[in-house]
């Protein structure tokens, strides 16, 4: 079962979005694991709010299902902004020096670190991404 | 996120605490750019730093980038959140870090 909730995709709710994303989660999930689902849901919201429309007062949705059971916490990002996949954009050159490292490109980068399964679909005009993550496994 | 600043000739030293988010990160940047002129020596104190996004990735970045023109820029007491953050980007590379 999901629950979901719909704002308008603007910075300005990026502390609703957040709570919403870490709702099932309990006292007993680890600092670190509740870090990585805030950050998560921070670089997919804001990547959403920034550069999804190119109108103010487009929307977000964000559904969630699932906790710190075996199957984890998955979330999906829905937009219906410009068809993009974030998924796709290249990873960022790590080896680069300091003035040759480009600015942007790290928030989709980190998210890839951090899950265990991420995709991407474009379904009735809609941008959906999907997230999951297991909490609690080893300190991942 | 709180910046208190500490200002010794040209030492600055700026304290962050709580969370450099994609909103705090915006207040961040401007808080550099208004403190920088003539600082020779940046520190910043990341002790009660508790999480940093991308966000404050790139402003860390721009400031060690300009501090580089300048003098010198070193993060102090990087809590474990933040600096797995700075590791899983390359960052602790790019950046002068001492915890």
């Amino acid at each position: 079962m999901a629950d979901e909730l719909r704002v308008e995709a603007k910075v300005d709710n990026l502390q609703q979005v957040i709570d919403f994303a870490t709702g099932t989660l309990t006292d007993a999930c680890p600092m670190r694991e509740r870090m990585h689902i805030e950050l998560v849901t921070e670089e997919i919201f804001v990547n959403i709010a920034s550069y999804a429309y190119s109108e103010p007062g487009g929307f977000a949705v964000i559904r969630r299902s699932g906790g710190e059971g075996s199957e984890g916490l998955t979330l999906s990002f829905i937009d219906g902004g410009v068809p993009y996949d974030p998924l796709k954009k290249p990873d960022p050159d790590l080896t680069l020096p300091i003035d040759e490292r480009p600015i942007g490109g790290l928030g989709v980068f980190l998210v890839k670190k951090i899950v265990d399964e991420a995709y991407y679909e474009y379904k009735d005009g809609k941008n959906i991404l999907t997230v999951r993550k297991v909490i609690g496994k080893n300190g991942q | 996120m709180e910046i208190k600043k500490e200002q010794n000739g040209n030492a600055l030293t700026m304290f962050l605490s709580g969370r450099l988010d994609t909103v705090a990160a915006a207040d961040f940047e401007k808080e550099l750019e208004a403190s920088l002129t003539d600082v020779t020596s940046l520190v910043l104190d990341c002790k009660d730093l508790t999480y940093v996004a991308s966000s404050g990735l790139r402003t860390f970045l721009m400031a060690q980038k300009r501090m580089n023109k300048q003098g010198t820029m070193t993060m102090r007491h990087v809590q474990d959140a933040v600096m797995e953050v700075l590791a899983m980007t390359g960052f602790d590379d790019l950046l002068q870090i001492e915890r």
